[in-house]
């Protein structure tokens, strides 16, 4: 049995150095004196400062954040109706709707890319902010609906006939009794849109205009050229918010599971 | 409120949405994949199955052959890395496994372009790899580690590993423990034990991870652009150049015409074998 757990702790220590060595990698440069990200030469904190005075940079963080919120909070809301809708009501097609949520999942992004582009050019929309908040939008829904569904799936239908019973109207029983009952899973939709949203490339890159560069489309832009070590320390940053999030949500998950 | 009022209220959102962002956008893709192009980037409205002949083409049928032996190579090695590791983690407590998942997702919580980007510093010719080997006098020359199929197959299997390993995390851990330690009990092998029991029980997790691993590959064009150093073509790149460089739209069309056939077909075999939608990608 002792040679088992020295093999499975080998295979999760291999795996591990595979997903995070370039992570490392960019930490460590951030903190390098030479702007060439080839060699470290001595550590310094210079690029943290640096940074806020890349202004095609600091826009580009501007526009990623700006497209993430506004596309969550959107999709997190039409999601939750939906999912919510879905399960309560019949209408013709359903089950059509219902198969049809999952192209934007299953779908290569880039044709979803492409075929956005398409229709905003067959509409005349000028691509910028609005086309690239819209695309967001367009892949993170049904992402959301599958989170809430199996939310909705399990709650217990006597809830909602007790708050109608009491007197509630079905608008009251909805806000009031469902959307906090059902609140996990509209978070971990609404977490699962803004990750994606904050990271998406093939999309915004066929979606995006003059003016709408986000993060992810100006490091693209850069790439073969080389990386300055200031967008390593901004990567850097984002990853110990994501991390201090990451860190927080798991403590709270573990205290759910030693309840159970 | 009347109830029939509130359930138009609840109900338009998603019919609008379906149809407008998702139905609309692939039937007018199908459409124009029936036009003809003018070479100018416009597109002459007339009905032809000249697009889809072109897909027949030697130069494209090369393309087509090299972007699925490209995804299929990621998938297994995907496959080949993500079980022994979820089987390792399998046996760890649960307080651990949640750990472990969670640390799993940081990496991809970051750009996934910078991730690129650190590959590139670890695997070019003056990079840590090549350093650490010279170094070591292992190897005499430094190796080509990127700007050919190596560079591509590790950037495309670092790309999409999680999608492989949250399925099958998924299907793993709801294997029963107590049918694995009978068998044990009972006399058969490892190898037994994987083949008559884990691999049949997590065979839809199994092929979830493969087509949220295969079908995003054959369209990233971003890490073959990266790593691939311009040497090396897949669909996604195709489809890029025809929409945006050759402005070729009816062709390019066509093109992601055949990817949402082969998504298609790949679903419904998944579906055949008892997989749930509602499983992709792990969520």
């Amino acid at each position: 049995m002792k040679n088992n757990k020295i093999i499975d702790n080998l295979c999760i220590f291999l795996v591990f150095s595979f997903l995070f060595l370039p992570i490392l990698v960019i930490i460590l440069f951030s903190f390098n004196t030479s702007s060439l990200n080839i060699v470290f030469e001595g550590f310094t904190f210079d690029w943290y400062k640096e940074l806020f005075n890349n202004k095609t940079l600091l826009e580009a963080l501007y526009n990623t954040l700006i497209v993430a919120f506004v596309s969550t909070i959107i999709s997190t809301i039409i999601g939750t109706i939906s999912a919510y809708a879905l399960k309560k009501y019949n209408f013709p097609f359903k089950n059509i709707i219902l198969e049809l949520l999952y192209i934007p999942i299953v779908i290569p992004e880039i044709v979803l890319g492409i075929s956005l582009l398409a229709i905003y050019t067959l509409f005349k929309l000028e691509l910028g902010l609005f086309t690239l908040i819209l695309a967001h939008i367009c892949f993170s829904i049904p992402f959301v609906i599958i989170n809430v569904r199996s939310v909705l799936d399990n709650m217990d239908p006597n809830i909602e006939k007790a708050a109608s019973d009491l007197g509630a109207s079905k608008l009251k029983t909805f806000f009031y009794v469902v959307i906090p009952t059902i609140l996990p899973g509209i978070l971990s939709g609404a977490q699962l849109a803004l990750t994606l949203s904050l990271d998406d490339v093939v999309i915004s890159y066929f979606t995006a205009g003059p003016g709408s560069n986000t993060l992810p489309l100006h490091v693209y832009s850069i790439i073969k050229t080389g990386v300055t070590p200031d967008v390593n320390a901004l990567i850097t940053i984002m990853l110990l918010f994501v991390f201090v999030i990451l860190t927080i949500s798991t403590i709270i998950n573990l205290k759910r599971l030693r309840r159970m | 409120m009347k109830n029939k009022t509130l359930r138009f209220i609840f109900l338009t959102p998603v019919i609008i949405y379906t149809f407008c962002l998702i139905v609309l956008p692939l039937l007018y893709i199908l459409t124009i994949s029936f036009f003809k192009s003018d070479f100018y980037g416009g597109m002459i409205y007339d009905f032809t199955l000249e697009n889809y002949k072109e897909l027949f083409n030697f130069v494209y049928l090369r393309i087509f052959v090299n972007s699925i032996l490209i995804a299929l190579v990621t998938t297994l090695i995907c496959i080949l890395i993500s079980y022994p590791f979820v089987l390792a983690i399998s046996h760890k407590s649960k307080k651990i496994q949640q750990i472990i998942m969670t640390l799993v997702m940081v990496p991809f919580l970051t750009n996934s372009l910078i991730r690129m980007y650190g590959w590139i510093v670890l695997l070019r010719k003056s990079g840590a790899i090549n350093e650490l080997l010279l170094n070591f006098n292992i190897i005499d020359n430094p190796l080509s580690l990127m700007y050919n199929n190596i560079g591509i197959i590790i950037g495309m299997v670092y790309t999409f590993i999680p999608f492989m390993i949250l399925p099958l995390y998924n299907s793993v851990s709801n294997i029963d423990k107590y049918t694995l330690e009978a068998a044990s009990d009972l006399g058969a092998s490892k190898i037994k034990r994987f083949l008559n029991i884990i691999l049949p029980q997590t065979l839809s997790g199994l092929f979830n991870g493969a087509i949220m691993v295969f079908t995003p590959a054959l369209g990233c064009f971003f890490i073959i652009d990266i790593l691939g150093g311009g040497k090396v073509m897949i669909l996604g790149n195709l489809i890029k150049n025809q929409f945006l460089t050759a402005r070729n739209w009816p062709f390019g069309a066509a093109i992601s015409v055949f990817l949402i056939l082969l998504t298609t077909i790949l679903i419904l075999i998944y579906k055949k074998i008892g997989g749930k939608m509602d499983d992709l990608g792990g969520i």
